[in-house]
């Protein structure tokens, strides 16, 4: 259940994005969701690719800043209360979430979410039915 | 090892008194061959005759990289062209290039300091060198080419530059001993991993550093990073090129060959000189040099002198590494600052690597100190909280190792100039006068 991310620091320059976009497209990988964290003289891109392996490489001869993290996907219902019921679950066994991001997978939202102990967050997750997403199939999309 | 025990080890009174012989010549010849030190000796009222040791060198005047380049090109040779068998010159950032000529006698004797200062470190004939300091007018590769010969190594005139070939030679070759700038070594060590060397497929056991200030801090990750034990050789242009003096096994300051190189240290200001142990300017009087002698040359270089016997036997002055050239000292808000003292502040913090660069900038009359580090896989994290973290850390310890608060900016791996030479380290957008 655990899905390889890249995290790749960007420095804050005009075109800094649009060249790894470029090389991405060139080696053929696809983004499935991603954010970017401003500070204020820098950013940090976090991405969901459907070639970690591939993408890291490239990524990393070209120059770039990029590490993997770990995190998980889950899938919420797209209605009220979708995302509540996911978080209190976390928050009642003590995992915290350093950062998440939102991405739309078919019907459903979906969200990446960095939580603080990751296999103790899929635990809790898995014993209360909530929908994660694999990373076979994460990487397929 | 020493390679020539009779006069590095030699009684110190002995060794004056040789000294005084070369010393009194030499003014003889800067006297009678060129007009710049007749004029300035007889100035303060003085013959050849009058001179007769060097405890009167504190009498005589200094020689300035500005009086090398009122005389440009050969106006301080002491010898017609014909004799003059090199040439070499520095790079002139500022102005025009410094030249120095070699008579065959001179490059004999730099050959001669170079074997010392390799056999310093272990370097024997049954050793490969590879020299990766440039080639051409500057000192550092020919320098280090003509004493390897001598000693009898085996000597790969590389270069500088060209990291993946360096790298394959240095595996297929087996080269024992690296020369090059502490920092091209750093990114050679950096680079291995990279060209999918395995470390173990290297040989080096030492590392002959130099033509930049560096710090114990860089010492250390430059002898991890490659594997070996790592010297620092001095040596300027001016004087001679590499190997004015070199650190022995021992490592407690650089061995100044002071048969041919007389030091001083000197308060910068009042021009006073300074006792042994005292931090000063470091100043050269050439006494064998026949092409172009200098007379109390003023280094620009900051360090301290001392004289006691070192443990490996030479008798000869050790100094210490340099804190930084006074030409580096950057005055930011009335505070003195060298890049060495930030190096050593990134180098201490295991979350960082020493690829830096200082920006100083004026705004509305106030000095400005940015300070741009590179991100590295070995500390990179993907949450704000964490980078913003090192970045107050870095901030913190750079202000109480200089006294001063300095903007810390976090840059992209391998976007911070590299040199191949040596590092630009500084850039001042002061726009003073």
């Amino acid at each position: 259940m655990i899905i390889k991310q890249l995290s790749i620091f960007l420095e804050d320059k005009t075109g800094r994005l649009t060249e790894l976009t470029r090389i991405l497209s060139e080696n053929d990988i696809n983004m499935t969701a991603f954010s970017v964290a401003d500070a204020p003289d820098y950013g940090i891109m976090r991405l969901v690719v459907n070639k970690p392996e591939l993408a890291l490489k490239v990524l990393k001869d070209k120059g770039f800043a990029v590490n993997t993290t770990d995190v998980i996907a889950l899938v919420v219902p797209n209605k009220p209360g979708g995302l509540h019921k996911a978080l209190e679950i976390l928050s009642t066994n003590n995992v915290a979430i350093d950062y998440m991001y939102a991405f739309g997978l078919e019907d459903s939202a979906s969200v990446i979410i960095r939580p603080s102990a990751i296999s103790q967050a899929i635990e809790v997750l898995q014993q209360h039915k909530m929908e994660l997403i694999s990373a076979n199939q994460i990487y397929k999309i | 090892m020493i390679w020539n025990e009779y006069i590095e080890c030699a009684d110190r009174q002995k060794l004056k008194e040789i000294q005084n012989r070369r010393f009194v010549k030499m003014i003889e010849r800067m006297y009678y061959n060129v007009p710049f030190y007749r004029k300035k000796l007889q100035e303060i009222g003085l013959e050849p005759g009058d001179i007769k040791s060097i405890d009167q060198l504190k009498d005589l005047p200094f020689t300035t990289k500005q009086d090398l380049r009122d005389n440009y090109p050969f106006g301080l040779f002491t010898v017609p062209q014909s004799e003059i068998v090199r040439i070499h010159a520095s790079s002139g950032t500022t102005g025009k290039p410094t030249v120095v000529g070699y008579t065959r006698n001179d490059i004999q004797m730099w050959s001669e300091v170079v074997a010392r200062s390799l056999t310093m470190a272990a370097v024997t004939k049954n050793d490969i060198i590879q020299v990766a300091y440039g080639y051409g007018l500057f000192t550092g590769g020919m320098g280090l080419h003509y004493g390897a010969e001598k000693i009898g190594a085996s000597v790969i005139p590389i270069s500088g530059g060209n990291t993946k070939k360096q790298l394959q030679l240095m595996v297929d070759f087996g080269s024992t001993v690296i020369a090059c700038t502490p920092s091209y070594a750093a990114f050679l060590g950096e680079s291995i991993e990279k060209e999918g060397i395995l470390k173990s497929d290297i040989k080096l056991k030492a590392g002959i550093f130099g033509a930049e200030p560096w710090t114990e801090e860089m010492r250390v990750q430059v002898e991890k990073l490659l594997g070996l034990k790592a010297f620092d050789i001095y040596g300027l242009s001016e004087v001679i090129g590499p190997g004015v003096s070199m650190e022995c096994e021992h490592q407690c300051g650089s061995h100044i060959f002071e048969d041919h190189f007389i030091p001083e240290i000197i308060d910068p200001n009042t021009l006073e000189v300074l006792p042994y142990g005292e931090l000063g300017e470091l100043v050269f009087t050439t006494v064998t040099k026949e092409a172009m002698p200098l007379l109390r040359y003023r280094t620009r270089d900051l360090t301290r002198l001392h004289v006691e016997r070192c443990a490996c036997g030479r008798t000869m002055v050790r100094m210490e590494k340099c804190l930084g050239r006074s030409d580096d000292m950057l005055i930011i808000r009335g505070v003195n600052v060298f890049p060495s003292q930030v190096e050593s502040v990134l180098l201490e913090m295991s979350e960082t690597t020493p690829h830096y660069q200082l920006i100083v900038s004026r705004e509305n009359n106030l000095d400005n100190l940015e300070i741009r580090v590179e991100v590295d896989d070995q500390f990179w994290s993907d949450e704000i909280k964490v980078l913003e973290g090192l970045k107050k850390k870095i901030s913190h310890n750079i202000s109480s190792m200089l006294g001063l608060s300095a903007t810390i900016k976090l840059v992209e791996p391998n976007t911070i100039e590299r040199s191949e030479g040596k590092a630009k380290r500084v850039i001042d957008n002061r726009n003073m006068k």
